[in-house]
C-alpha cells in the first residue's frame, strides 16, 4: 500500500471517528437545552484540534510502521514514505476537487441557514458537517482510485 | 467498472525479458511506488507521457514496443 494511501485512511477514520463525538454530544446537549443556549463553542474547538492531532499521530505511527517494515524487506525507509510520485499527486488532485464540490454543496446549505437567522449552532454545526462531509468523500473518491485504477 | 484506460502495454513482457526484472526494481528506477508500476501493468493507470518514455528507456526500446493503442476506435 502506497504511503500516500495510508495517509488517507487516516485522515479518513479521524474525520469520521471524531465528528461522531462531536455530533453525539451535541444531540445529547439538544435533549435537555434549547439549540440557542447550548456552548458548542468549545467542543467545535476540541474537535478541530483533536482532528489535526490525531491525524499528526497518525502520520507518526504509519511512518514508524512503515520504516520498520521496509528495514524488514531490506528497502531503505525513505523509498516508501517520501516517494510521491505523479500517480498519487493524480489520485489526491482528484479526490480533493470532488471534496470541493460537497464542501460547496455544503456552503450553499449554510447559507440558507444564515439567510433564515438560524441559530449559531445550527449554522456552526452545518458548517463544521459540510466541512467533515467534503473530508470523507474526498478521501473515499482518492481510496477507491488507488484500488479500482483512475 | 471497465478498465480505465484503452492503453495496452507489454511491461511485464519487458521486465521478464529484462532478466525478470521485479516490479520493485523497475520502480525504483522509475522513482515511483511499486502499486504505480503494477497499476501501469494492468491497466488501472495511463502513466504520464514523460514516465511512459522513462519506461521505454529503462528496457531501451522505443515507446511503441511499451505502450500500444487499438487502431480506428
Amino acid at each position: 500500500m502506497p504511503f500516500e494511501e495510508k495517509m488517507t485512511w487516516v485522515s479518513l477514520v479521524v474525520t469520521i471517528a471524531v465528528p461522531i463525538w462531536y455530533f453525539a454530544t451535541m444531540i445529547g446537549r439538544l435533549q435537555t437545552t434549547p439549540a440557542a443556549d447550548i456552548a458548542f463553542q468549545k467542543p467545535l474547538i476540541v474537535a478541530i484540534v483533536a482532528s489535526v492531532v490525531l491525524i499528526v499521530i497518525g502520520a507518526i505511527l504509519m511512518s514508524v510502521g512503515t520504516s520498520v517494515t521496509a528495514v524488514a524487506r531490506g528497502r531503505k525507509p525513505e523509498d516508501e514514505i517520501d516517494r510521491k510520485d505523479e500517480r498519487d499527486k493524480t489520485i489526491s488532485r482528484h479526490g480533493d476537487l470532488v471534496g470541493y464540490y460537497v464542501a460547496s454543496v455544503g456552503t450553499v446549505g449554510v447559507l440558507v441557514l444564515t439567510m433564515l437567522e438560524a441559530d449559531y449552532f445550527w449554522i456552526a454545526g452545518a458548517l463544521y458537517l459540510s466541512f467533515v462531509a467534503a473530508m470523507i468523500v474526498s478521501s473515499v473518491v482518492k481510496l477507491v482510485a488507488y484500488h479500482r485504477g483512475f | 467498472m471497465g478498465k480505465p484506460t484503452r492503453v495496452t502495454n507489454r511491461i511485464r513482457a519487458l521486465r521478464f525479458a529484462a532478466r525478470e526484472m521485479t516490479q520493485a526494481e523497475l520502480a525504483d528506477k522509475l522513482g515511483v511506488t511499486r502499486q504505480t508500476v503494477i497499476a501501469i501493468e494492468q491497466g488501472r493507470y495511463s502513466p504520464s507521457l514523460e514516465m511512459a518514455f522513462q519506461i521505454a528507456q529503462v528496457f531501451e526500446v522505443p515507446l511503441d514496443d511499451v505502450f500500444q493503442y487499438p487502431k480506428g476506435e
